[in-house]
């Protein structure tokens, strides 16, 4: 049910991808999505799949595992396709009342759809290969520069550890509950949309409570430990580049080339 | 009424790296005026087999027929064997959410569609059952009662849809020994006054050895035992092997025996025991 979600889900693995640093991983993802958007024809994506396509071989996440987590997203995919395709003006090669089809809304749309799902295949590949708790490591080592501004990175990354952390563990307690409330015979399928709004009650009651109840036990669990934020703390796992980092740094840089060459020449 | 589970398998997250199997070829059977006990270790599968009782799962293969329907079957209208089936979850106190407690329990019956009178009238019952004052806490709010209290009024909800099968997981766990005790006898009436299917979950040796008529033993999903309290208890190797304990009398007893004192094997309750060591001693002098 509700478990089958797999967007940005971890993936456990042991995979070179999984052990990179998680810095160099989201520098690689951002800059996977930019080239995204820089590039302006077929050969730029094709050289940006191969790239894809070498990630997801080394990280031996299964293909299938992959496609499905693009599963909640076909109708947003489907939706821009249509859009592109009958809204472009040009030649058109088929007609039908006001709807018409160009060649340039067929381009269009077949190249926003592949934007997006490399888009989505890149971005999910982090969350795929990187475990939820380095992933925010690194990005509070990133955005650390920023604390001379202002910016509460040690914060803002410790709120996302704990966002990420329990998000599986309120999944777990709203299929818990669910089942707790259909064994009292309550329906959560049948009847319009007031009666639906209604059976929702039921779960939500509970399960707010005991999100307030968890809230409390981890703020009280944090204090007794004498958590009090970022200044000072030092940390179990310190990041350091390894020869691997810098490998995958080099790849990355050959890329990079490869598309300003290639956006040049066509 | 009776209910026979037949082979039943059951996969979690299939297809993912999380996969497991928790329920592996399972069998057991169960008839009216029957207390059946599940025991088993943490994580050996007995919430997962409980929740195929009532239809909340769907097994991988294997069938659960309850009073001669294959409920794992498509098209079986779910609502009619949840009726049936009272299902009273672990820690049942965090399902609750209605203002005052009379509502709470009364969620149960009208999901059934009865009468307002047939509802009050069954929401009072249900609450003296569990050992609650009506008047006293019939219009507080759930969510003021202590720990005990709400696991109650949690119990009550089910009781109160007067299921068939009536069935229990772990209802004392974290309970202190009074509460733990009242709930037990709670579950003892209720079941000898409806002379129904009664089944319970439990950590306690000693409570499964002294309530139940039939005792389902699990590990890892798999059946090592079924049978009488006193063929269970008496596989005493078997059920180490899985991590599990002999009820503290019989553990008693058996050292006993182990050091040549004559006595039954395997005796399951505290006034057998006495009786027969006074029997022992008479003997010795
Ligand atoms: N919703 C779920 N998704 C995936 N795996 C699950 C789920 N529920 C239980 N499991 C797994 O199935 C196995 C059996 O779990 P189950 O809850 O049935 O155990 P149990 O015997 O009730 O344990 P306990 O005595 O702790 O209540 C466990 O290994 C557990 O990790
Ligand atoms: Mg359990």
């Amino acid at each position: 049910m509700i478990r089958d979600i797999t967007l940005g889900q971890y993936f456990p693995g042991e995979s070179a991808i999984h052990r990179l640093d998680p810095r160099v991983k989201i520098i690689a993802t951002l800059l996977f999505i930019i080239e995204l958007f820089i590039v302006d024809n077929f050969i730029g994506f094709a050289i940006a799949a191969v790239y894809l396509g070498a990630v997801i071989a080394v990280s031996r996440v299964p293909l299938s595992f992959i496609v499905r987590g693009l599963k909640p997203v076909i109708i947003i995919l489907l939706f821009t396709f249509a859009l592109n395709i009958f809204m472009v003006d040009g030649q058109i090669i088929w007609q039908w009342k006001f709807l018409h089809i160009t060649v340039e809304g067929v381009r269009l749309a077949v190249f926003m759809a592949i934007r997006i799902i490399l888009l989505l295949i890149g971005s999910s590949m982090l969350t795929l290969c990187t475990r939820p708790l380095s992933l925010t490591d690194g990005i509070e080592r990133l955005l650390s520069p920023f604390k001379k501004i202002g910016l509460p990175a040690h914060e803002i990354a410790m709120m996302m550890t704990i966002a990420l952390r329990f998000i599986p563990t309120l999944l777990e307690e709203t299929d818990k509950i669910m089942k707790a409330q259909q064994a009292r015979g309550a329906d959560f399928e049948s009847g319009g949309l007031i009666q639906k709004a209604k059976a929702l009650i039921p779960i939500l009651v509970p399960l707010f409570v005991s999100a307030f109840r968890i809230a409390m036990d981890l703020a009280m669990a944090m204090e007794s430990r004498c958590y009090r934020g970022g200044e000072h703390r030092t940390r179990m796992h310190e990041m350091k580049l390894k020869g691997m980092d810098w490998a995958a740094i080099a790849f990355l840089v050959v890329f990079l080339a490869m598309i300003i060459i290639e956006s040049r020449i066509f | 009424m009776s209910i026979q589970v037949e082979n039943l398998v059951h996969i979690y997250d299939k297809g993912m790296p999380s996969e497991q199997l928790a329920l592996d070829n399972v069998s057991f059977e169960a008839e009216d005026g029957q207390l059946v006990g599940i025991i088993g270790h943490t994580g050996s599968g007995k919430s997962t087999l409980l929740q195929h009782l009532n239809g909340l799962l769907r097994p991988h293969s294997g069938k659960v027929i309850v009073g001669g329907v294959d409920i794992t079957q498509p098209g079986v209208p779910m609502v009619q064997i949840r009726k049936k089936i009272g299902l009273v979850f672990q820690y049942p106190e965090y399902q609750l959410f209605e203002e005052t407690v009379a509502k709470d329990v009364a969620f149960g019956p009208k999901n059934l569609g009865l009468s307002e009178e047939e509802i009050a009238e069954r929401v009072r019952e249900a609450i003296e059952l569990v050992g609650l004052d009506y008047e006293e806490v019939a219009e507080r709010s759930p969510f003021d009662l202590s720990g005990g209290q709400k696991r109650r009024v949690a119990i009550a909800g089910v009781v109160a849809m007067r299921p068939e099968v009536l069935i229990l997981d772990e209802p004392t766990a974290g309970l202190d020994p009074k509460a733990h005790q009242d709930v037990l006898k709670m579950v003892q009436e209720v079941h000898e006054r409806t002379g129904n299917i009664t089944i319970l979950v439990s950590h306690n040796m000693a409570d499964i050895a002294r309530l139940c008529d039939k005792v389902v033993v699990i590990d890892s999903g798999k059946l090592v035992a079924v049978g009488t309290p006193y063929e269970v208890f008496s596989q005493k190797d078997q059920l180490r092997e899985v991590g599990l304990e002999l009820p503290p009398v019989t553990q008693f007893t058996e050292t006993l025996r182990e050091k040549g004192i004559e006595l039954d094997s395997t005796i399951l309750d505290v006034d057998t025991a006495v009786s027969q060591i006074a029997k022992y001693l008479k003997k010795e002098k």
